[in-house]
């Protein structure tokens, strides 16, 4: 599959060769799990196994607890507390699916942050990217589903003002929004498409995830050099890589462990840290909560979002120039949507030929500054919206966009990178002494 | 109309959001220490026992407890009453509607405690998961981390912090309180200590009657924590050893290619 010269799956006996030339599976998993692997990845490459067992995860608890849920607005919240209190285990089962969701969010947000520092998204790793992007959109729907689920006063509220986002855009919106809701306002209808919804697709997350591994499995993995693998024969290859199986399932299992005992320690004794108080108030469409906030992991986008208002004067000035079509409801919108394409758009944006941050000397600094500005975003997203938090969103949001739409691009042209190891081999031998002879 | 309503929605968030937050609105929450604190705090059955007698005599009279069955009080890791007690407890204090008999008739273990008797009356079950305190520094949720989520704490803080002063808007009567949101509560002060006597002679002056209301109403809204500590003990203890084992495996299969590290 890789384009990185390396032995293939060759049966062996009679009913190998039976199969293998009806269905040659058991080639497709050698392959695959035998892949070629940069020998150099640091431990920043250990987030893709991470995110794989939470799809998992996620699947195999959510499916257990569809089991004992009841989508409809006089039950759901009943049949939550049924879960908690009855149901053999449904305690460990709903705090595992609640908290697993922020660990897959936490997870993917190190995973993208790491494809932007090391370049990954570059040539020929665009399609891997792009990919990436869709399954990473797809799990903030699912979640905020998923959110909308247990019937309590943030997920009624919180799904109110996020369907009435797709209000805001001109002459469809108002459909739109109905349409997604199934009705005029957040009902019955809502909570039953949203279970549907919450249930497919992760599905489809690991279709698309099937895809995400084939693109990279196609172009090999990137590596903390950026510098690829000489594919110019089979020896050379080996010098820079080892197989998948069983170096890097091995090491990716160490940092899944690690990872796990945190997450447990959480789920054991903090479940609830994460949530929101008011979730446990059964949905009351007559009582608006003082302060409606949204899941720690959609803060920094809900800060962009929330950033430009009326009296910012880009927003003034695409009021005027649409002659009043994009107020400053649907300019938040577009920013929020905005934020994530300009992302999704990377590959083409940045025009550095380097992909490493670490041979790019004033990329690095820019880099350290937008990961502060996410943080920094996600403190302003759980903060009222007004003075100071309202200036430093604008500030944050303003440099999100700068960094994807101006200082990348302009980067390529004026930084002069340093020099990049000739090898992976090179670099690995930089870190590590000669080979011991095997044991 | 409903337009309006998503709009007044959005508009809450950026008006009211706000206003929660000004200096002076939100209550204060003092801390208490609490036996099922921290990962190994577990509930004390004693003081579970005390704050169901509390909310049997005290706050039972207007609110519910909705979601919690009357059979969970024999349950380990709670209040854990004899199964006869629960029975007699049951039938003495609640009467539950039974459709098959179409009449009223004394509730049995199996059924929950009975919904609020008032309209305005919250329902206590989840009480101590749906409030907080605690917030920041700055919003940033550490003292949360180290303090609790606050619910318990609030109250305990909500049945402490009356002042005594009461003002009288549109025929209701508020009660200023340090603890509540905004200042004023319609509840009127429902303990003022003295109100039950335990009989394990235990203190019931205002604040210990508080903690023990406090403690049962934590359990009522998250009766499998005991069980969910261990869980939680037994996977960490586990995930510990199976890293460690791990970590040493990958160290063997990788010695050979790496050599030794420089500096």
């Amino acid at each position: 599959m890789s384009g990185i010269p390396h032995d293939h799956y060759e049966p062996k006996t009679g009913a190998e060769k039976w199969l293998h030339s009806r269905l040659p599976v058991v080639g497709l998993l050698y392959d695959t799990l035998m892949i070629p692997t940069p020998k150099n990845l640091n431990w920043w490459w250990i987030w893709g196994i991470v995110l794989a067992f939470c799809l998992v995860l996620q699947i195999a608890t959510g499916v257990v607890l569809v089991m004992h849920y009841t989508p409809h607005v006089d039950m759901a919240f009943a049949s939550v507390e049924h879960i908690m209190r009855d149901v053999r285990g449904g305690h460990m089962l709903r705090y595992l699916h609640a908290n697993g969701a922020s660990l897959f969010f936490f997870a993917v947000y190190i995973h993208i942050f790491r494809g932007l520092f090391y370049g990954s998204y570059k040539a020929p790793r665009e399609v891997t990217w792009i990919v990436g992007m869709i399954i990473y959109l797809l799990m903030m729907a699912t979640g905020f589903m998923g959110y909308v689920l247990p019937w309590g006063q943030m997920s009624f509220w919180g799904a109110t003002v996020i369907t009435g986002l797709f209000g805001a855009i001109p002459f469809i919106g108002e459909t739109l929004q109905t349409f997604l809701l199934g009705g005029p306002a957040v009902d019955n209808a809502t909570l039953n498409r949203f279970f549907s919804l919450h249930y497919l697709l992760p599905f489809v997350i690991a279709g698309l995830v099937i895809v995400h591994i084939w693109a990279f499995h196609s172009t090999g993995n990137n590596n903390p050099t950026g510098v690829p693998v000489r594919t110019g024969s089979k020896e050379e290859a080996e010098k820079d890589t080892l197989p998948f199986w069983p170096y890097f399932v091995i090491k990716d299992l160490v940092g899944l462990a690690i990872v796990l005992l945190v997450f447990f320690a959480i789920v054991g004794f903090m479940p609830n840290y994460l949530g929101h108080p008011d979730n446990y108030i059964e949905a009351n469409p007559l009582a608006t909560p003082a302060h409606i906030v949204p899941e720690w992991y959609f803060l920094p986008f809900y800060a962009i979002l929330r950033a430009f208002t009326a009296d910012v004067w880009v927003v003034m000035l695409a009021n005027w120039v649409t002659g009043g079509i994009v107020t400053a409801k649907f300019f938040g919108v577009l920013a929020m949507f905005g934020a994530i394409i300009v992302m999704a758009l990377v590959p083409w944006l940045d025009t550095s030929s380097v992909r490493s941050g670490r041979f790019r000397p004033m990329f690095k600094w820019w880099f350290y500054l937008l990961l502060i500005d996410f943080f920094v975003l996600m403190w302003c997203g759980a903060m009222p919206a007004e003075p100071p938090y309202s200036t430093i969103s604008l500030i944050g949001s303003a440099y999100w966009f700068a960094y994807f739409l101006v200082i990348l691009p302009l980067l390529g042209v004026i930084e002069k990178p340093l020099p990049q190891p000739a090898t992976i081999e090179d670099d690995f031998k930089a870190h590590y002494g000669p080979k011991t002879p095997a044991e | 109309m409903f337009r309006k309503f998503t709009l007044s929605a959005l508009a809450a968030l950026a008006v009211t959001a706000g206003a929660a937050q000004a200096a002076g609105s939100e209550g204060h929450v003092h801390d208490t220490d609490f036996s099922f604190e921290g990962p190994f705090g577990t509930f004390d059955q004693n003081q579970l026992q005390r704050g169901l007698q509390i909310y049997t005599e005290v706050c039972s009279a207007c609110h519910g407890l909705r979601y919690v069955p009357l059979r969970t009080l024999a349950d380990e890791g709670g209040p854990h009453l004899p199964e006869d007690q629960v029975r007699a407890y049951a039938s003495q204090n609640f009467e539950t509607f039974d459709a098959e008999l179409d009449d009223t008739r004394p509730a049995i273990p199996a059924d929950h405690f009975p919904q609020s008797n008032l309209p305005n009356a919250p329902d206590l079950s989840l009480m101590a998961k749906a409030r907080s305190g605690f917030h920041g520094p700055y919003g940033l949720g550490i003292n949360q981390f180290f303090k609790g989520i606050g619910g318990p704490e609030y109250i305990v803080s909500v049945l402490t912090g009356y002042t005594g002063e009461t003002k009288e808007e549109a025929g209701t009567t508020y009660y200023e309180n340090t603890a509540f949101p905004g200042g004023w509560i319609a509840m009127a002060p429902p303990l003022a200590g003295e109100d039950v006597e335990f009989a394990d002679g235990h203190s019931n002056e205002l604040h210990h009657e508080a903690e023990d209301i406090a403690a049962f109403l934590m359990w009522a809204a998250e009766p499998k924590m005991m069980a969910r500590k261990h869980a939680g003990f037994v996977a960490v203890v586990f995930l510990v050893i199976l890293s460690s084992l791990l970590y040493l495996t990958n160290k063997k299969l990788w010695a050979p290619h790496k050599g030794k590290k420089h500096a």
